[in-house]
């Protein structure tokens, strides 16, 4: 029982606790990316600029259904190639974050689209220009729906760091792992270890995505917001 | 690219077959332990509702990966062996069940609750209700949403390559460090992904369109 414990030394701890903070680092990192490129791809994809906008939405397409392992692999094996070389922090964080924006980007596109064309007429009608309407009245409007769809898909953004552990990318996975391939002891503790930071991480992320739900989504457009969170459905 | 095929077909097929099982068998064991945790949590039930509540955020929060691990790395340790596509499909299924008892829950709650008063009004049990007026309704709804999560599940599959699932990333892998063409066999493993997954995932946006 006492080597099982010791599997919680503070060297231990604090080794995980490092782990953690290249999680985050990377998990903050992508998520402003993805959500700066997405809501920009997403706005893009939907407003049917001609060319373009078919060829960005079939690119998101064929990224959305290409598994994040393989994009993470792809950036570090593949980029090199091209003449640009990452570490593993930078090849994970620049894989995430096209995955992720691929995903906000469909978050984006189902949310403009669920807000009723009233809107954008009267906008257009009241003499605001095109993209005025999109911005001033369509946009707060759409965001404000796709908030719990966007919270969830940065919670699987965190869990999906984890993966990155393929190319070594020294986060909490990689540091669990290191410490129990030391002592195989440790194996049980580490995996509990794992599972509690991962699970407080993504739960308080979850709830305050159903806090922000009742706060801002509020009323009577709480249908629509579960709409586009079951749209846009994470994992 | 098209040497990779040449050269590789044999390896790359192996892999996609043994993605599909894995996904197909996760699909179908995930749908049966999820549609069972979402009964359980719109149950009347307090302990029920409170047992699946917590399988679901336990399952939804954490990493497929640790999950996955854990079957690889513990289960074998300590209770008994299991190969790493066994472990690897294990823990997809466990993983997958939560979200999709979370879809079919949405599911059953947008069903109007008139429809289960109504049925047990008219003499059917609970289990009656459910079985036969509540659950065909709440499934036409989830169809597609149920149907981005299986385009999720064949995606997530290839977390197999990390516990030798010998999976069509785990194949990516091999053929990448016998070839040295790291570009061209992610891509055409890309593109083998994308034959499985892209005409899912139109055909529920399809559906989507058709049923709002």
């Amino acid at each position: 029982m006492l080597t099982v414990l010791g599997a919680y030394s503070w060297v231990n701890i604090k080794f995980l606790l490092e782990g953690a903070w290249v999680t985050i680092l990377v998990s903050v990192c992508s998520i402003v990316l993805s959500y700066i490129f997405g809501v920009i791809l997403g706005v893009t994809r939907y407003v049917q600029i001609k060319y373009l906008s078919a060829i960005v939405g079939f690119v998101i397409d064929i990224i959305r259904n290409l598994p994040l392992i393989l994009i993470i692999f792809f950036t570090y094996f593949g980029l090199p190639h091209l003449g640009f070389k990452p570490d593993p922090i930078w090849a994970s964080v620049i894989a995430m974050a096209v995955f992720e924006a691929a995903m906000v980007a469909e978050i984006v596109r189902a949310g403009i689209a669920s807000i009723p064309t009233g809107q954008m007429e009267g906008a257009r009608a009241n003499g605001l220009s095109y993209w005025q309407a999109l911005w001033y009245i369509v946009l707060p409007q759409a965001i404000r729906n796709m908030i719990p769809a966007i919270v969830s898909q940065f919670i699987s953004l965190v869990k999906d760091t984890s993966l990155a552990t393929i190319i070594v990318l020294p986060d909490l996975m990689n540091h669990a792992q290191i410490i129990y391939g030391q002592n195989t002891n440790y194996t049980i503790p580490m995996f509990l270890a794992l599972a509690v930071m991962y699970f407080i991480v993504c739960y308080s992320l979850s709830l305050f995505s159903k806090y922000l739900e009742k706060r801002i989504g509020g009323g009577n457009k709480k249908g629509k917001a579960d709409e586009v969170v079951q749209d846009a459905s994470d994992a | 690219m098209i040497s990779i095929f040449q050269n590789y077909g044999g390896e790359l097929l192996t892999g996609l077959g043994q993605t599909l099982l894995c996904s197909i068998i996760a699909l179908i064991f995930a749908l049966i332990i999820g549609s069972a945790f979402a009964i359980m949590e719109t149950m009347p039930n307090k302990f029920a509702r409170v047992v699946a509540r917590v399988y679901i955020e336990v399952f939804r929060n954490i990493p497929l990966l640790v999950i996955t691990m854990f079957f690889y790395v513990v289960i074998p340790m300590y209770i008994v062996k299991i190969s790493g596509f066994a472990s690897g499909t294990v823990g997809l299924t466990l993983y997958s069940s939560a979200f999709i008892a979370e879809t079919v829950r949405s599911g059953i709650q947008s069903v109007d609750p008139g429809q289960m008063e109504g049925a047990r009004s008219t003499g059917l049990s609970y289990w009656q209700s459910m079985r036969y007026i509540i659950l065909p309704q709440a499934f036409r709804y989830v169809i597609p949403p149920l149907g981005n999560q299986f385009i999720n599940l064949v995606k997530n599959s290839s977390v197999l390559a990390f516990v030798a699932g010998f999976d069509l990333m785990y194949q990516a892998n091999v053929i990448a460090s016998d070839s040295l063409q790291s570009m061209s066999t992610y891509m055409c493993v890309g593109v083998l992904y994308l034959i499985l997954t892209l005409p899912l995932s139109y055909y529920m946006r399809h559906l989507e369109k058709k049923l709002a």
